[in-house]
C-alpha cells in the first residue's frame, strides 16, 4: 500500500488539481442555462470533491461523496429535469428582476469577506494536508470502516437513530404527498 | 522519489516491494487487465452470438477464420468504418461523450478487484490486484453507480422521444436496483468485517464461499445485476417492441457499437463482483493450499485460472439467460424491485445479523462450523423463498386480473383454433 508519506508531493499535486477543477467546475456550473448541463458540471465538482476526500486520507467520506451525490442524488436531478422537459433555455434564468440582482451580489459579497476574514484566522494551519494520518486506520480489525462506524454506533448511536428516523420522516412523508395527487 | 537503487535492490520474494518497483508492476498490471478485458469483452459479444445460435439451433457466425473467431475484428472494422450520423438538433457534446461515459465505470470497477494469489518476483512479492483499496468494495459501489449516466445522456442528447424514455427508464430502473444490489451485499461486509476485497476473498477461504453461506443475498445481488447491467429480463431502457432501440435509437457506426461493448463490459464486471464476493475470488474450491503458505507462481496462475474460470462461467450464464427468458413489463419490473427485492434484502439483514451476533455470543469461532451454521439456516430460508415464489403470487402473469370464468373461455378459444389448425394442416 503506497500512502501519502512515501509520495507526498504526488498527493499534493493532485490535491491542488481536483480543487482546482471543482472551483472551475462550480463556476461552469452556476453559469449554464440548460439544466441538464448544469446537473452534468455539478456531477464533476462532486467528483472532483470526493477526489479532494481521498487526497486528505479520508477515503471512506470520498467514497461517500460519490455514492451519495454523484449516483444517486445527481440521477434523480437528472430525471426529474428530464420527466419535467423544462422549457427553452432562455426562459429559465434565476435572474429575476433587478432586486434579485442586487441581493444576489450582496449576499456574494458577504460570502466573499467571510471567507477572507476566515483565512486571516488561526483556522489556517489546521487547513494544511495531514500527511499519512490516516494510514494507520488501514491496519486495524474494522479497516477503515472501523474508526467511523466505532463512534457512530457507540457514543453517537442516539444522534444517528434521531437522524435515522428524520430520514424516515421525510420518505413517509414524500409517500403521503404523492399518494394525495393521484387521488 | 524514484531512485535507481531502489530499483536495482532485489528484496526477498515474500515481502512486498519497494515503491519504484510497486509503481511499475502497477502500470504493468494496468495495461495487461486492460488488454485482457478488452479482448474479454469482444470475444463475449461473439460468444452471446455462438451461444444464442446453439441454444436456438442455428450455426451463427462461423465463416470468418476458423470456427468464426475472427467475426469479432470484421465487426470492428465494419463498425469503425460505417457513417456517423448527428440527428438534427442532438446536444453534440453530449451525444458524442454518452457512449464513453457509458463504457468508464465498468472498466474502473477492475482497479480493486482480486484476480490472484501474490506473485513472488525477484523484486518482491506482487499482489494480483490493481489497488488494494481500503475502501474496496466502496469504490465498487460508488463507481457503479455512475454507470448510469451513459444511457441518460444518450436518450437525453439524442432528441427523440424514444431515447429519452429509454434514458428515463434506465435511470430509474438503476436507481431502484441499486438500493436492493447495496443492501444485499451489506450481509457479505458483515461477515468478512471488513470493506476490502482481499478480505473478502480471505474470509471466503476461511468459512466457504458466501454463495452457500449467504444463499439470499446471492439471489438478490444476481437478480439485481442484471437490471443494473440492462440485461435480459431487465433490458427495459431499449425494449425494442416498444421503444424501436430506446436510448441508442439515434446512434450508428462505432458510437452505437460503444454501447453494445460498454454492456459487455459491464457484464464481465458484474460477473467478477459476484465471483468476488459470492464464489470466493480466486479461492480453489476443495482445497486450503491455495490459500496458506507462501506465494508461489504457479499458485498465482492458478488461482487467476480459477477466477477467470468463474467469471466466465457467470458471462454465459447472463447469455443463457438472455436467450432463454422474455422480457418484463415495466410495473413488474418496479414491483419486483421495490416491493420484493428491497424488503426481502431488508429483513435478511436482520436475520444474518442476529445469526452472526448469537453465534459470536455462543463462543463459535468463525470457521466451518460457523459456516455450516449459517449454510444450514439459508438452505431453509432459500427453500421458503423459491417455494412462494414459485406460486407466481409475487410476479403475475398478465391474465391473473381477468375473471377466472373469461380466462377459461379464452383457453377454450385457443385450443379449438389449435384444433382446427391441425385439421387443416392435416388435410
Amino acid at each position: 500500500m503506497i500512502g501519502q508519506e512515501v509520495l507526498p508531493l504526488f498527493f499534493t499535486f493532485h490535491f491542488y488539481l481536483f480543487g482546482l477543477v471543482a472551483l472551475v467546475g462550480a463556476i461552469i456550473f452556476v453559469t449554464r442555462k440548460s439544466p441538464v448541463a448544469a446537473a452534468m458540471w455539478l456531477v464533476v465538482v462532486m467528483f472532483a470533491l470526493a477526489a479532494l476526500y481521498v487526497m486528505i486520507g479520508a477515503e471512506f467520506i470520498g467514497m461517500m461523496q460519490v455514492l451519495v451525490y454523484a449516483g444517486a442524488i445527481m440521477v434523480v436531478f437528472l430525471f426529474v429535469v428530464m420527466l419535467l422537459n423544462l422549457g427553452h433555455p432562455s426562459e429559465l434564468g434565476d435572474m429575476r428582476g433587478r432586486f434579485g440582482r442586487i441581493a444576489a451580489g450582496f449576499v456574494g459579497l458577504g460570502l466573499v469577506a467571510q471567507l477572507l476574514a476566515l483565512s486571516r484566522n488561526a483556522l489556517t494551519p489546521e487547513l494544511v494536508l495531514p500527511v499519512g494520518a490516516a494510514l494507520p486506520a488501514v491496519d486495524q480489525p474494522g479497516g477503515i470502516i472501523g474508526p467511523v462506524a466505532a463512534p457512530l454506533f457507540n457514543e453517537y448511536l442516539l444522534a444517528f437513530e434521531l437522524t435515522s428516523v428524520l430520514l424516515l420522516v421525510a420518505i413517509v412523508g414524500a409517500v403521503v404527498l404523492a399518494k394525495k395527487r393521484s387521488a | 522519489m524514484i531512485e535507481p537503487t531502489l530499483i536495482l535492490q532485489l528484496p526477498h520474494p515474500q515481502l512486498p516491494p519497494s515503491t519504484g518497483v510497486f509503481l511499475i508492476a502497477t502500470v504493468i498490471k494496468m495495461i495487461v487487465i486492460f488488454t485482457i478485458y478488452m479482448v474479454g469483452v469482444a470475444y463475449s459479444t461473439f460468444a452471446e452470438r455462438r451461444v444464442s445460435a446453439w441454444i436456438q439451433d442455428r450455426h451463427g457466425p462461423n465463416r470468418v477464420g476458423p470456427q468464426g473467431i475472427l467475426q469479432v475484428a470484421a465487426d470492428g472494422i465494419k463498425n469503425i468504418m460505417k457513417e456517423e450520423t448527428y440527428p438534427s438538433y442532438v446536444s453534440k457534446a453530449l451525444f458524442v461523450l454518452a457512449p464513453g461515459i457509458a463504457f468508464v465505470p465498468a472498466m474502473m470497477t477492475w482497479a480493486v478487484i482480486p484476480f490472484g494469489a501474490p506473485l513472488p518476483t525477484l523484486w518482491g512479492r506482487i499482489d494480483l490486484v490493481v489497488a488494494d483499496l481500503p475502501v474496496g468494495f466502496l469504490f465498487t459501489l460508488a463507481i457503479s453507480s455512475l454507470g448510469v449516466y451513459g444511457i441518460v445522456l444518450a436518450g437525453w442528447a439524442s432528441n427523440n422521444k424514444y431515447a429519452l424514455l429509454g434514458g428515463l427508464r434506465s435511470s430509474a430502473q438503476m436507481v431502484s436496483y441499486e438500493i436492493a444490489m447495496g443492501m444485499s451485499t451489506v450481509c457479505v461486509l458483515l461477515l468478512a468485517g471488513n470493506v476490502s476485497l482481499n478480505e473478502v476473498v480471505q474470509q471466503q477461504a476461511q468459512m466457504g464461499w458466501n454463495a452457500f453461506l449467504l444463499s439470499v443475498a446471492a439471489f438478490i445481488f444476481l437478480i439485481a445485476a442484471f437490471a443494473e447491467t440492462n440485461r435480459v429480463p431487465f433490458d427495459l431502457p431499449e425494449a425494442e417492441s416498444e421503444l424501436i432501440a430506446g436510448y441508442h435509437t439515434e446512434y450508428s457506426a462505432m458510437k452505437f457499437s460503444m454501447f453494445p461493448i460498454s454492456e459487455y463490459a459491464n457484464m464481465i464486471t458484474a460477473s467478477a463482483m459476484m465471483a468476488t464476493l459470492f464464489f470466493g475470488g480466486w479461492d480453489i474450491p476443495f482445497t486450503k493450499w491455495d490459500n496458506t503458505g507462501d506465494a508461489t507462481v504457479l499458485k498465482a496462475l492458478l488461482t487467476f485460472g480459477a477466477f477467470a474460470t468463474k467469471v466466465i462461467l457467470f458471462v454465459l450464464f447472463y447469455i443463457w439467460i438472455r436467450w432463454t427468458l422474455p422480457r418484463f413489463r415495466y410495473d413488474q419490473l418496479m414491483s419486483l424491485g421495490w416491493k420484493v427485492l428491497l424488503p426481502m434484502a431488508l429483513v435478511y439483514v436482520i436475520v444474518i445479523a442476529a445469526t452472526v451476533l448469537a453465534l459470536d455470543m455462543a463462543g463459535i469461532a468463525r470457521g466451518p462450523m460457523f459456516g455450516a451454521i449459517l449454510f444450514a439456516l439459508n438452505a431453509v430460508l432459500m427453500g421458503g423463498i423459491l417455494f412462494v415464489l414459485d406460486k407466481g403470487r409475487l410476479i403475475s402473469p398478465a391474465y391473473s386480473r381477468l375473471d377466472r370464468s373469461r380466462v377459461e373461455r379464452l383457453r377454450a378459444m385457443a385450443t379449438g383454433r389449435s384444433h382446427l389448425a391441425g385439421r387443416g394442416t392435416g388435410a
